[in-house]
């Protein structure tokens, strides 16, 4: 069992997401509670899996026995195993805020969503990466498309067009990585990208084709344009996985296929490629906190500070100094949270309140005042001041820019502390001191009451996980340290 | 794994699959017909399957059969896009519903009208949306 840990943290979810389609139509009740038990058996062997490799190190697997050259590789080290937690933990959470009014098929794209998103965590091979994007990809299309009137449909075409052309070029930097070496696993890729010169055209050509397949899924400025429609017009708990999760896994895949695969050799072989990478990520931070400050609807707002933090993140990549490397990680870990714990506060105001836009949040805080507080706590580690996790990770960034002696991406490191100040500050300011004109009185839902009990405790939940990554950030980056230092 | 001189024996096919590329995701983006969009789409799909087929070429080379004898064409780009293939059949099915959806609300598959639809109900609530579109 412990020995096939891997392919199970893959085929579990994938199998059982044939279960609740079938078993809905008698019971849609027990459809849901069968969701939630395979999401509880993933997080278990999620867990077991950190366990694993805290106790004897980084785990690989290759299925059938046939060599990771032909056949399907896996692999896992801590920072596979701690978004493998993330995902079966995200998607369990995200569930249970759900009001339980979902039919089958819909529970059957949960799962899906969630073997999609495990497969790219595990897999050691460049185009079982690629299938496993799009599998995540089609379950997420499809899950924004189950929200009710003609929105979620054109947000989730628009997410069709913009996120399979991003998969397929990046399925174009894979050939051309393949024509180049022969192989697709990731371990062979380093070697056989270096014997083919690290500043070939083919190399380079396959660099930026799969950079920029991912960065469309990362949502890099300007390639954002899918993110707020998406996240606006999805169902609550849908946004809330896309936003927790969607993203997330593929800055994942990025600083795998970057430090992996490409190692930073290849930073050192073509530097304006690194260049290029830390003046995109710089853009999306300045952008993505000025088109925040503009957004009306609170949706709109977090998704465009998610593209802000991606590109924190892309910076830390690009830097490649452990310090900034560290800080990329804790950020992507930090915003997975944070952003999570958002999505599901937004979603239980708006049933219950009937609020939607900034302006709507006006006295929270004294109709809600737990889900207010968790909702500024989550905001301050979007911001970065202590004691959060988003503090942790922009000083580990701040750190490590000047480390590099890079003083640019210092000041934008700052700087969009000072935006996001501002945006998250709009929304902080209307709940406590807004109430003055909210003379409505609190709308009450009219669905289960199961969506009121659980989603403050998760809410305050994540609020509590944030405070405690970031006094805790120091044994974080030291459990990313083996990974750290086996990249640079 | 590849001959460097294959360039010049497949040429023609890598010319081809540039072609499609471009015409697919200029199709993709320019035409305002959303069917047309998705056309553009699976060209532009197609296209990058061309290039991992030829990618598998060698001169001479013969269908990889255990009983055969070589030289053989590689199998493994052949097996990759099978997958691809079928993962873009998915994304067109998918695709293809919301059009449907889309069509029956509004009774049209130009984007440039749904948009203009949708601006018109918006009215002045349309500034929601910061012109992100």
């Amino acid at each position: 069992m412990i020995d096939h840990l891997l392919p199970l943290l893959v085929a579990a979810p994938l199998l059982a997401s044939a279960l609740p389609l079938f078993v809905a139509v008698r019971s849609r009740w027990l459809a849901r509670w069968l969701t939630v038990t395979a999401l509880v058996g993933q997080f278990a062997l999620a867990a077991v899996l950190a366990w694993v490799v805290y106790a004897t190190g980084s785990v690989s697997y290759v299925v059938g026995s046939i060599p990771a050259a032909f056949g399907i590789g896996l692999f896992a080290d801590r920072l596979t195993a701690t978004l493998g937690l993330l995902v079966a933990s995200g998607a369990l959470a995200a569930l249970l805020t759900d009001d339980g009014s979902r039919s089958g098929p819909e529970y059957a794209l949960w799962l899906l969503f969630v073997a999609g998103l495990s497969g790219v965590v595990v897999t050691a091979d460049v185009f079982n990466l690629y299938v496993f994007l799009e599998i995540s990809g089609l379950a997420a299309y499809a899950m924004v498309a189950s929200a009710r009137g003609v929105d979620p449909a054109l947000a989730a075409l628009k997410y069709l067009l913009v996120g399979t052309v991003g998969a397929t070029l990046y399925l174009l930097g894979v050939g051309y990585a393949f024509v180049a070496t022969g192989t697709l696993a990731v371990a062979d890729l380093a070697p056989g990208l270096a014997a083919a010169g690290h500043d070939s055209t083919l190399v380079v050509t396959a660099f930026v084709l799969m950079v920029l397949g991912l960065s469309v899924k990362l949502a890099l400025f300007p390639l954002h344009a899918w993110k707020p429609d998406a996240y606006a017009a999805a169902r609550p708990t849908v946004a809330t996985v896309l936003a927790a999760l969607g993203s997330t896994v593929a800055g994942y895949a990025l600083v795998r296929i970057v430090y992996d695969a490409f190692t930073v050799a290849f930073f050192e072989a073509v530097p304006a490629l690194r260049i290029l990478l830390v003046v995109a990520g710089a853009t999306s931070v300045v952008a993505g906190g000025l088109l925040a400050l503009r957004a009306r609807d609170v949706r709109r707002l977090l998704a465009y500070s998610s593209v802000s933090q991606f590109g924190l993140f892309g910076l830390g990549v690009a830097l490649a100094t452990p310090l900034s490397v560290t800080g990329a990680l804790v950020v992507l870990i930090g915003h997975a949270v944070a952003k999570g714990g958002l999505f599901v506060a937004v979603g239980s105001v708006a049933r219950r309140h009937d609020a939607t836009v900034v302006e709507d949040y006006a006295g929270l805080g004294d109709r809600e005042p737990l889900t207010a507080a968790a909702v500024a706590v989550l905001g301050v580690s979007l911001v970065g001041l202590p004691p959060t996790v988003g503090f942790a990770g922009k000083w580990y960034l701040a750190l490590g820019a000047i480390e590099a002696g890079s003083w640019l991406v210092a000041t934008v490191v700052l700087a969009s502390t000072m935006l996001s100040l501002a945006y998250v500050g709009r929304l902080v300011e209307r709940c406590y001191r807004g109430g003055a004109d909210a003379a409505s009185p609190a709308r009450l839902s009219t669905d289960g009451g199961r969506v009121r009990a659980i989603a403050p405790v998760i809410v305050v939940g994540a609020a509590v996980l944030i405070v405690a990554l970031g006094l805790g950030s120091s044994a974080l980056a030291a459990w990313f340290e083996p990974v750290v230092e086996g990249w640079l | 794994m590849t001959d460097l001189a294959l360039g010049l024996e497949t040429w023609y096919a890598h010319l081809v699959y540039v072609l499609l590329v471009a015409i697919g995701l200029f199709v993709l983006i320019n035409d305002e017909n959303l069917v047309k969009k998705v056309i553009g789409l699976n060209i532009f799909q197609t296209g990058v399957f061309l290039f991992f087929i030829t990618s598998a070429y060698r001169v001479d080379g013969r269908a990889p059969l255990v009983t055969g004898s070589g030289p053989f064409v590689n199998p493994l780009p052949h097996v990759l896009i099978l997958t691809a293939i079928v993962v873009g059949v998915a994304v067109t099915a998918v695709a293809l519903t919301l059009v449907v959806r889309i069509y029956g609300e509004y009774g049209t598959l130009r984007d440039d009208v749904i948009r203009k639809i949708r601006d018109d109900e918006a009215g002045p609530a349309a500034t929601d949306r910061e012109g992100a579109s």
